[in-house]
């Protein structure tokens, strides 16, 4: 710029009036633009940071975090801090001690017990009764401590003890994969029966895959019909699937539990038919067949209305081309309509399988034990067991798997071509 | 697509089948939403046609449960149905409670969601905009993410800064949830917008202020009212979020729908179900007719 | 920016409006929220003015802890298990009560005195005893129905599905009644490792038939809607059911599991004055004994026992369903509030998991 500068009657730069090169003008004029653009969406990412990421941010950073002992045992994390992973000694007990009569204090027993529990299953109990008969301890603390309870010399409770002295933990994430720390402080597989989050992550991608396969197969000749029959007829039809896109979710799950109970529409229509007997009614409720049928129904126009807006671009022509030919009517759909449908199966599928995968109400009302989902689990531990760090592991790992989707549909179909009705 | 006449007698068959699995499709679709309207008048609290409802029996069709939607929590349902009995169930009926509240959250959550989506989807639909698919995902991931995540981080943000179990802190938590929604109805009408009538107007001497309200505005706003009314209803659906961040004080009807789900569906909630639909059918209406004078407008003729 | 001002002016004004002083109860819902809803707000508030509101819940428990721990509580009192009620205030979630404020019996008994045993607390008042024991559909089993908590787990003699609690407490218990373990031993062998284990055995048998209910209101709905057979279930919620609504329940007594249920306030309550004043009416000898009239729950307080009289319809003498009638006592137990109020979390625990896999 400078060097244009030196020379201002260069007459090969072209000027504004003002005597600003045209270059460096439109430069300043489109960033300005840019700018200008930019700020009419700040109001909204500033919102939508508040409201949204930063609550979200803070709650995945519970994950890493829990002080119930850390903050509760301060001797004894002095003691660690001393002595590392030395075998305890008459200070360590001393030191526990002392915690624990200040733990009866400030009734704080209970959750030092539950933050131990989270690691070792069985051992809160070892901690409330403890804390109870904390004020008559008297020295040698090893001993008098022992003698309350012979488990107080277990080495993977002190390693448990050890590794919750620090409020930064990656402890969640190992329950949150079925491991727990072993006997000799390393973590290990937890035994077969309390295993769950990995069967539990397992099972909702299966169902997922389940659920958006049957949209597919579903969704698939609905769209196709749409997409060739007269426009006027299609908009008619169009309201079908739209119509359910716009009912409540509280109330398509209603009807489909008053139709799949065991009195229930359904069932009676079998009875009726005399398919099956009064006796031999089909459980479809309160188990994965369901939340199956359910989600199922309510995900259906994610996936019609993508492969929907992609058929409709397809020109009948090739399809005509290829039967005059000489191709058979599955050869020219197999070879010519399907491979032009890929985008819209891609846009449909992973929209329903990023949906499915979160899902939460459909499952917890009608999804019974083996029904329910990962988001089941979440809430669970949120509301009832109150283990919030593992339940934000949990949500942390979930988030993962559905970003990750979302940038493949970011990628494959690009997130402003998503299309509501 | 007629059946071209060179078809072979499998295509045939296989054409009919395939109008007749189509057909079943759309009884899927649309039967269970239908279904409950006819339950919600048994006159028996049962979930199936009694002999005398498939005999279209008078006797076996009632208001009952209406009513009873009207009387639930009031604090003297029997008495003489004048002026009092009334503003008794305005004050009181539980099912009247929470729709004022779904209609207050909704009403506010969907004017915050208008506004700031609109505004940002201006900018968003403007060539120059940058990071446009960078910001653009982050405004939609509000519908992406599940929405235990989005509950439990609003339940523990909340509980900070004491906006919990506030109308306050429950209709931002909406407006969230509507954004993405308005984002994307909103910059697909723009993109169809033809920049060139900003230019002209310009040209005639009009101000940003008087173009934005006189030429673009009216080309938009079938997409923007289509925006919120998206926006509305997703606020007005949502339960997860109240759940975890609401207090009893903000009993929606979802909330409401959801507690009488899980203990027991009297029919009384097929009769909020009844409402609902009809209330949805009505909504789906005026987004189609818009949907048509969007077209119109834009110069689009349906072929 | 101005929208939003007025806007947020508008919200805040709701905000203040509801700021006035009420109590808020947050109890199990169903019948049992009505006989409370009957027999202490209603009478609370058209005494002193307070408005009251009822909060239903699965087990107030839970989200009582999850609302103090959040530092975020929206109810004053809660109604909630004696168990629960002992280890919420030994981890500090509940306000100490002053036995002072309790009125004495109306026949002039010291509060102390007219309590049953146990009753009072110190952070917590028993209003009522209840029952988990199992009921079943008369029509299901025309030939005669089970008799026995072993029934219960014989799904070969009983066929059909079984609802129960979705939850450790109670059911394991059962589950060892069933298994042949005198009421007396439950707790001790359920103190062993070998004894869980025994339980789940149990319960392993009728897992695959087992419709697993939350709230107090499901088992009697389950039951009516044929989607089981039998179901563990709060007495008072059959009762309501086959009184009131006259289904064909019935109860079994054998193997039931009775305990205290108790109203507290949450630390942090917002109308901490209000609600002691209303904890202190809602467990005076008259109201209790009038809740007695919706449901078919003991009170807890001596001096309500002969004030009890007939079921709301006018007709239905209460006695025989109370759980601590005699006749329904042959082979009870009494909850251990102290095993559970140490066991509860890892028990759950390990519910939950067996619940999964």
């Amino acid at each position: 710029m400078a060097a244009t500068d030196t020379q201002p009657d260069d007459p090969q730069v072209l000027r504004t009036v003002d005597g600003v090169p045209l270059k460096t003008a439109l430069a300043v004029a489109s960033r300005r633009a840019r700018i200008r653009a930019f700020f009419l969406v700040v109001p909204l990412l500033v919102f939508i940071l508040l409201t949204f990421a930063v609550p979200i941010g803070q709650m995945l950073s519970r994950s890493f975090t829990d002080d119930k002992f850390s903050a509760n045992m301060v001797e004894l994390g002095k003691w660690f801090d001393a002595n590392g992973k030395a075998a305890p000694d008459e200070a360590a007990y001393a030191a526990l001690a002392a915690d624990l009569k200040t733990a009866s204090e400030e009734k704080t027993a209970g959750n030092i017990g539950t933050r131990i529990n989270y690691e070792l299953p069985g051992t809160r109990s070892l901690f409330t009764s403890a804390a109870r008969k904390a004020k008559d301890l008297e020295p040698p603390f090893k001993e008098a401590i022992l003698a309350l309870d012979p488990q107080w010399a277990r080495a993977d409770l002190w390693a448990a003890m050890r590794s919750a002295s620090a409020a930064a933990t990656l402890n969640f994430y190992q329950a949150a994969l079925d491991r727990q720390i072993g006997a000799d402080g390393n973590f290990e597989a937890a035994p077969e029966n309390v295993q769950i989050y990995v069967k539990l992550f397992i099972r909702t991608f299966v169902m997922s895959v389940v659920i958006t396969g049957l949209c597919l197969l579903l969704g698939f000749p609905v769209a196709h019909l749409l997409a060739v029959l007269p426009l006027r007829h299609a908009s008619l039809l169009m309201i079908l699937v739209l119509l359910p896109f716009w009912t409540s979710l509280l109330v398509r799950t209603t009807s489909w539990m008053v139709l799949l109970q065991s009195q229930g529409v359904v069932n009676d229509l079998l009875v009726a038919l005399g398919v099956i007997t009064t006796d031999g009614r089909l459980e479809m409720m309160y188990n994965q067949t369901g939340t199956i049928i359910a989600m199922t129904h309510i995900l259906l126009p994610f996936m019609i209305l993508p492969l929907y807006s992609v058929m409709k671009t397809i020109p009948p022509s090739y399809a005509r081309a290829a039967r005059s030919l000489g191709a058979t009517s599955w050869t020219t759909f197999r070879r010519i309509y399907l491979p032009q449908t890929v985008s819209g199966i891609g846009a449909g599928g992973i929209l329903c399988f990023i949906l499915a995968v979160g899902y939460y109400i459909t499952p917890a009302l009608v999804g019974g034990a083996d029904g329910t989902l990962i988001s089941n689990q979440i809430a669970f531990h949120m509301q009832k067991s109150l283990n919030w760090s593992l339940a934000a592991a949990l949500a942390a790992m979930l988030l993962a798997a559905v970003l990750i989707l979302y940038w493949a549909y970011d990628r494959l179909v690009g997130i402003d071509n998503m299309k509501l009705g | 697509m007629a059946l071209p006449i060179y078809a072979d007698p499998l295509e045939r068959i296989w054409y009919y089948s395939y109008r007749v699995i189509c057909a079943l499709i759309f009884i899927f679709l649309i039967a269970p939403i239908l279904i409950i309207m006819p339950l919600s008048f048994n006159v028996e609290p049962y979930f199936t046609f009694t002999p005398e409802m498939l005999r279209l029996d008078p006797d076996g069709y009632s208001m009952r449960w209406y009513d009873n939607l009207l009387t639930f929590g009031m604090a003297a349902p029997d008495a003489l149905r004048d002026g009092s009995w009334w503003a008794d169930a305005w004050a009181n009926a539980k099912w009247i409670q929470a729709a004022k509240n779904s209609i207050i959250v909704g009403f506010f959550s969907t004017i915050v969601a208008t506004v700031l989506g609109t505004i940002a989807a201006m900018g968003l639909s403007r060539p120059e905009m940058p990071f446009r698919k960078l910001i653009m995902a982050i405004l939609i991931s509000p519908m992406i993410v599940p929405i235990i995540i989005t509950a439990t981080g609003l339940f523990f943000f909340y509980s900070d800064i004491g906006l919990s179990g506030t109308y306050f802190g429950l209709v931002m938590a909406h407006a969230t949830l509507g954004i993405p929604f308005v984002i994307i109805t909103v910059t697909a009408t723009m993109m169809g917008f033809d920049r060139s009538l900003i230019r002209a107007a310009q040209n005639m001497g009009a101000g940003p202020v008087t173009t934005f309200f006189k030429v673009q505005l009216p080309l938009i706003t079938p997409g923007v009212v289509s925006g919120a009314l998206f926006a509305f209803v997703t606020s007005f659906d949502e339960v997860v979020v109240v759940l975890f961040v609401g207090s009893h004080e903000q009993q929606t009807i979802p909330r409401q729908m959801w507690n009488g789900i899980r203990e027991q569906i009297s029919p009384s909630i097929l009769a909020v179900a009844t409402i609902l639909v009809i209330f949805s059918i009505c909504l789906l209406t005026v987004v189609e007719l818009l949907r048509r004078r969007s077209e119109r407008l834009r110069g689009v003729t349906p072929a | 920016m101005k929208k939003l001002l007025i806007l947020s002016t508008a919200l805040s004004t709701f905000a203040f409006a509801a700021s006035a002083q009420e109590v808020v109860l947050m109890s199990w819902g169903g019948a049992y929220g009505k006989s409370q809803t009957e027999a202490y707000l209603k009478p609370f508030t058209a005494e002193t003015g307070i408005k009251t509101t009822m909060v239903d819940a699965d087990n107030p428990a839970t989200p009582v802890k999850a609302m103090v721990e959040a530092n975020n509580v929206t109810v004053d009192v809660v109604d909630i298990e004696y168990a629960d009620a002992i280890r919420l205030c030994d981890e500090g979630l509940l306000e100490p009560l002053d036995p002072a404020i309790l009125p004495p019996g109306d026949d002039g008994t010291p509060a102390m005195d007219d309590f049953l045993p146990g009753a009072v607390t110190d952070c917590s008042v028993a209003t009522i005893v209840f029952s988990t024991m199992y009921a079943y559909d008369t029509t299901k089993f025309p030939n005669g129905g089970p008799k026995t908590m072993a029934d219960f787990f014989n799904t070969e003699a009983f066929p059909g599905k079984r609802g129960m609690r979705k939850g450790a407490k109670a059911n394991l218990e059962m589950a060892l009644m069933a298994d042949g373990v005198p009421a007396a031993e439950v707790y001790e062998v359920l103190a062993t490792p070998e004894g869980v284990d025994r339980a789940f055995a149990m319960m392993d048998k009728i897992k695959a038939d087992t419709v697993w209910w939350e709230a107090g209101a499901q088992p009697p709905q389950l039951l009516a809607d044929g989607e089981v057979v039998m179901s563990t279930a709060y007495n008072g919620r059959i009762f309501a059911a086959a009184v009131s609504e006259g289904k064909p329940f019935e109860s079994v007594w054998d193997g039931q599991v009775y305990e205290y249920d108790v109203l507290a306030i949450p630390k942090g309550a917002k109308n901490l004055e209000a609600a002691t004043q209303f904890l202190a009416y809602a467990t005076g000898t008259q109201r209790l004994a009038d809740q007695a009239k919706y449901i078919s729950y003991g009170p807890a307080r001596k001096s309500s026992g002969p004030l009890v009289g007939l079921y709301e319809d006018g007709k239905t003498e209460m006695g025989p369903y109370m759980p601590t009638a005699a006749a329904n006592l042959t082979n009870a137990l009494a909850s251990d509030f102290e095993f559970w109020a140490d066991r509860d979390t890892q028990l759950n625990e390990r519910f939950n998991s067996w619940l999964l896999n």
